[in-house]
C-alpha cells in the first residue's frame, strides 16, 4: 500500500519533468528569447551594457519590495496588495524628508547632504515598519484563520487607505524632486557609465539583504519567523510568540519598502500616488519568480524582472516602454504556467 | 409508517397561502423599483415643478442609472466567478473592455474596409462604411467571443491555487487594456472608437407609438438624451443575466460549482470534473462581462482604452463582496449601491456640504478612503456581505483551514 501511494506521488508529473509539449514550448520561447538578446547585444554592445546596469538599478529596488511580499507570503500565506501602496507612501515621506516639501533642500550634494540622506533613509525605514505592524495589528490578524479570500479583500481595502493618504499628501498628480545624488554622470569605465544613482543603489541593497539574512537565518528572532512559517501551533508549544514574531515579520517587510521608497526616490526622483500598485504588482511577480517564500529568491527574482524590464524599455531590437507591463505579466503569466514554484522554490503539493 | 410519513407535509402546507419565494420576492421588488424609475422619469418628473426636476436632475440621473446597469451586469457575472465558483478574479475589467470593443468594432464606421457597409436590422446612419448589426445580436457576439478568451484565459491558469490564479487574472486584466491601447491598427489606440451606433427597441415596426401623451420610440433610433428607453433596455440585458444566474444555480452546473468552493478536494473525489466546471464559470461569467461591455458602449456611444483599469475589478469584486457573495440579488443591490455612491452621491453631497457650510473640501477624493475603509470593516466584522445566502454565511463563518500546518508556505 505504501509503495503505491510513493508512486502514485511520484508519477504526479512537475511540467518539466517529462518530455512533453510544455517542456518544448518553454524551452523554445527562452531560446527565442534569448537569440533576440545575442543579436541586440551585437548591435550595440556599449548600449547593452548600459541597460544592463539601469536594469540591475531598478532590480534592486525590485528586490528590496519583493522582500516584503515573499516574507509576508512564507508567513501567513496572503499575497499583501498593500505592501506596493507601503512603498509609495515611503517615496513620498522621503520627500518630507530630503526633498524640499519639508525639511531640508539639497542644495548641494556635500557630505551633509549624505548624512541626511542616511538619516532619512533609517527614519524612513522605521516609520514604514510601524505602519505595516500597525495594518498588521488593524486588519490582517484578526483575519488569520479566516478564508483566504477574506485576508486578501482585506489588504486591497488597507491598499486602498494608504493610496488615499498618498493622495492627500502628494496630490493626484505626478511630482518632481530633486535628489541628492546627482541625476547625471557617475564613473566612466571605458564607454559605460556607471551612474552614482546605481553605485548608492547597489550600496544601500547589498548590506540590507546581507542583514536581512544574517536576521532570519543566524538570530533568534530569525528562528521563531521560520519556525512560525513552517507551523504555526507547533511553534506556539515550542514557546514562541507567534504573534510578534508576524509583527516582526510585518516590520521588517515595512523596512524593506521604505529602503526601496528612499532610493526609488533618489533614483528617478518623482512621486505618484499610485505608483504603488504597479511597482508592487512587479515586485510580486519578481517574489513568484524566485519562489515565493524564499527570500533569495525574491532577491533574484527582483534583479531578473529588472533587468528584463530594462532590456525591453532600453534595448534597439525590443518591444519598448509601451509594451512594459505586458512583458512583465506575460512573464508572470507564462511562469505561472510553466513552473509556480518559482526558479529556487521546492514544488509544493496540496495537503489534504 | 409510510401514512404518517405522508401526512407530515400536509399540516404545513396549507397555512403558507400564496408565497413567492425568496427569489420570487426580490424580482418582484427589483421590477417595481425598476417600472416605478422608469415611469417617475418618463411620465412624472418631467411635468413636476422645477424644484422637484432639479432634484431628480441631481440626486437621481437617468445616466447614473443606465451606468449602474452595466456595473450589475458586470457584477452579476463576476458573482458566478467568485461568488459562485469560488474563483478570484482581480482581472474582469478585461472581458468588460473586450465586450466594450466588440460592439466598436460590430457597431460603427470603425472597420472602413467594409465599404459599403453591412447593414443587419441596425438603427445606426445609414450608408456609410463599416459594420452595423443589430445591438442585440452583438451583445450575443460579443458574450460568446468573451467566454472564448475567458476559456482561453482559464485553460491553463485554472489548475493554479486560488492566489496564484487571482494573480494571473489580475496579469490580464493589466496586459489587455495595454494590448487594446498599442494595437491601434485593431483599436484605435487611445482615441479609441465613437461614435457606437444608437440602437432601437425593435428593428421595425411603426417609428413611434404614444401612450398616455407621451411619445415612446419603436424603431425610430433612441436619441443620446432619451436614457429612459435605454435603461428599460439595459434592464432587459440585466434581467436575463440574472435569469442564467439563478437557473444555472438551480442545476446540476450550479451545485458542482458551489461544490468546488467549498471544498475542490472533496467535489472531485465526488466526481465532479475540476477543469470543465472551473471552465464553465469562467465562460459564463466572461459571456456576462461581454454584455456588460456592449452595454457599457451603447451608454457612452463610445469606447476608450484608458476607462479600462484595474480600479473596475476591484470595484466590482467590491460590490460582490458587499453585496453578499453567491446571492444575485445581493450583488446586484450591493453593485447599484455603490455605483449610485460613486457617480451621483458623492459628487453631489460634496457640492451641497460645500455650499451649506462654506467649505471646500474635495469629497470625490474621498472615494477611495471610504472603499478602502468599507473593504476592511466589511472584512473584519460582516465577512458575508450585506444580503448573504444562508449558504455563504455558514461557510464563511466556520474557519476554513482545520488542518493548521497549511497556514504558512515556509521561509527558506
Amino acid at each position: 500500500m505504501t509503495i503505491t501511494a510513493v508512486e502514485a506521488a511520484d508519477s504526479r508529473k512537475s511540467p518539466f519533468a517529462g518530455f512533453d509539449f510544455e517542456r518544448v514550448a518553454g524551452l523554445g520561447l527562452l531560446s527565442v528569447l534569448a537569440a533576440g538578446l545575442i543579436y541586440n547585444f551585437f548591435l550595440n554592445p556599449t548600449q547593452f551594457v548600459q541597460v544592463t546596469l539601469t536594469g540591475v538599478q531598478q532590480g534592486a529596488i525590485y528586490a528590496l519590495i519583493a522582500l516584503g511580499y515573499t516574507l509576508v507570503y512564507g508567513i501567513i500565506e496572503l499575497i499583501n496588495f498593500a505592501h506596493g501602496d507601503l512603498f509609495m507612501l515611503a517615496t513620498i515621506f522621503t520627500t518630507y524628508l530630503i526633498a524640499g516639501a519639508w525639511l531640508w533642500q539639497p542644495a548641494e550634494a556635500g557630505a551633509g547632504g549624505w548624512l541626511w540622506l542616511f538619516g532619512s533613509l533609517a527614519v524612513v525605514m522605521v516609520l514604514c515598519s510601524l505602519i505595516n505592524v500597525a495594518a498588521e495589528f488593524l486588519a490582517y490578524r484578526k483575519l488569520r484563520r479566516a478564508p483566504k479570500l477574506a485576508p486578501l479583500i482585506t489588504a486591497v481595502g488597507v491598499s486602498f487607505i494608504f493610496q488615499w493618504v498618498g493622495q492627500q499628501l502628494n496630490g493626484s498628480g505626478q511630482k518632481n524632486w530633486p535628489t541628492v545624488v546627482p541625476a547625471t554622470g557617475g564613473i566612466e569605465i571605458g564607454p559605460v557609465v556607471l551612474e552614482w544613482k546605481t553605485i548608492l543603489v547597489i550600496a544601500v541593497t547589498i548590506p540590507l539583504l546581507l542583514l536581512l539574512n544574517f536576521v532570519v537565518q543566524k538570530t533568534r528572532q530569525g528562528r521563531a519567523m521560520r519556525a512560525t512559517a513552517q507551523d504555526q501551533d507547533a511553534a506556539r508549544l515550542m514557546g514562541i510568540n507567534v504573534n510578534r514574531t508576524i509583527s516582526f515579520t510585518f516590520a521588517i517587510g515595512g523596512a524593506m519598502a521604505g529602503a526601496a521608497g528612499v532610493l526609488f526616490l533618489q533614483s528617478f526622483g518623482t512621486t505618484r500616488y499610485d505608483l504603488g500598485f504597479q511597482l508592487g504588482l512587479i515586485a510580486f511577480t519578481a517574489a513568484v519568480l524566485g519562489g515565493i517564500g524564499n527570500l533569495n529568491g525574491a532577491v533574484l527574482g527582483g534583479f531578473v524582472i529588472g533587468v528584463i524590464q530594462a532590456y525591453n524599455d532600453g534595448l534597439p531590437f525590443s518591444p519598448g516602454q509601451k509594451w512594459s507591463q505586458t512583458a512583465v505579466f506575460t512573464i508572470l503569466i507564462l511562469l505561472m504556467v510553466f513552473k509556480p514554484e518559482g526558479i529556487l522554490g521546492k514544488p509544493t503539493q496540496e495537503k489534504v | 409508517m409510510t401514512a404518517q410519513l405522508d401526512r407530515v407535509p400536509d399540516v404545513d402546507e396549507p397555512r403558507r397561502g400564496f408565497s413567492l419565494g425568496h427569489n420570487g420576492r426580490w424580482m418582484v421588488g427589483f421590477i417595481v423599483a425598476g417600472l416605478t424609475l422608469f415611469v417617475l422619469h418618463r411620465f412624472v418628473v418631467p411635468n413636476s415643478p422645477d424644484g422637484v426636476q432639479q432634484f431628480f436632475k441631481e440626486w437621481l440621473p437617468m445616466t447614473t442609472m443606465n451606468e449602474a446597469l452595466v456595473w450589475m451586469i458586470c457584477a452579476v457575472g463576476l458573482n458566478i466567478v467568485v461568488g459562485y465558483a469560488g474563483l478570484l478574479d482581480l482581472g474582469f475589467v478585461a472581458f468588460w473592455a473586450i465586450g466594450g470593443y466588440v460592439a466598436g468594432w460590430l457597431m460603427s464606421t470603425f472597420i472602413q474596409a467594409v465599404n459599403p457597409g453591412f447593414y443587419f436590422l441596425s438603427s445606426g446612419i445609414p450608408d456609410q462604411p463599416g459594420i452595423h448589426l443589430n445591438w442585440v445580436l452583438v451583445l450575443v457576439a460579443a458574450g460568446a467571443f468573451c467566454a472564448l478568451v475567458g476559456v482561453l484565459i482559464g485553460a491553463p491558469t485554472l489548475r493554479l491555487k486560488s492566489d496564484y490564479l487571482a494573480l494571473v487574472t489580475l496579469g490580464f486584466g493589466e496586459i489587455i487594456p495595454q494590448v487594446i491601447l498599442n494595437a491601434e491598427g485593431a483599436t484605435n489606440g487611445a482615441k479609441g472608437i465613437a461614435p457606437v451606433d444608437q440602437i432601437a427597441v425593435l428593428p421595425f415596426g411603426p417609428s413611434t407609438i404614444t401612450i398616455a401623451g407621451q411619445v415612446l420610440p419603436i424603431s425610430q433610433p433612441l436619441g443620446p438624451f432619451d436614457s429612459t428607453t435605454r435603461f428599460l433596455l439595459f434592464a432587459l440585458v440585466l434581467a436575463f443575466c440574472v435569469f442564467v444566474s439563478l437557473r444555472i444555480r438551480e442545476g446540476r452546473l450550479g451545485r458542482a460549482w458551489l461544490a468546488i468552493r467549498e471544498d475542490e478536494l472533496a467535489a472531485s473525489m465526488m466526481g465532479v470534473p475540476l477543469m470543465r466546471t472551473k471552465l464553465t464559470a469562467y465562460a459564463v461569467g466572461a459571456f456576462m462581462g461581454g454584455l456588460g461591455g456592449v452595454v457599457y458602449a451603447i451608454h457612452v456611444s463610445s469606447v476608450f482604452p484608458d476607462r479600462f483599469t484595474f480600479t473596475i475589478s476591484i470595484t466590482l469584486l467590491a460590490m460582490v463582496v458587499l453585496g453578499g457573495m453567491g446571492n444575485v440579488w445581493g450583488v446586484m443591490v450591493g453593485a447599484l449601491v455603490l455605483a449610485w455612491f460613486n457617480s451621483t452621491f458623492l459628487p453631489q453631497f460634496g457640492d451641497s456640504f460645500n455650499s451649506t457650510f462654506g467649505t471646500d473640501i474635495n469629497f470625490p477624493s474621498f472615494n477611495i478612503l471610504i472603499f478602502g475603509l468599507a473593504l476592511v470593516l466589511m472584512m473584519l466584522f460582516r465577512r458575508e456581505g450585506f444580503f448573504p445566502e444562508a449558504r455563504t454565511k455558514a461557510v464563511l463563518s466556520e474557519p476554513e483551514r482545520s488542518d493548521d500546518e497549511e497556514i504558512g508556505g515556509g521561509l527558506s
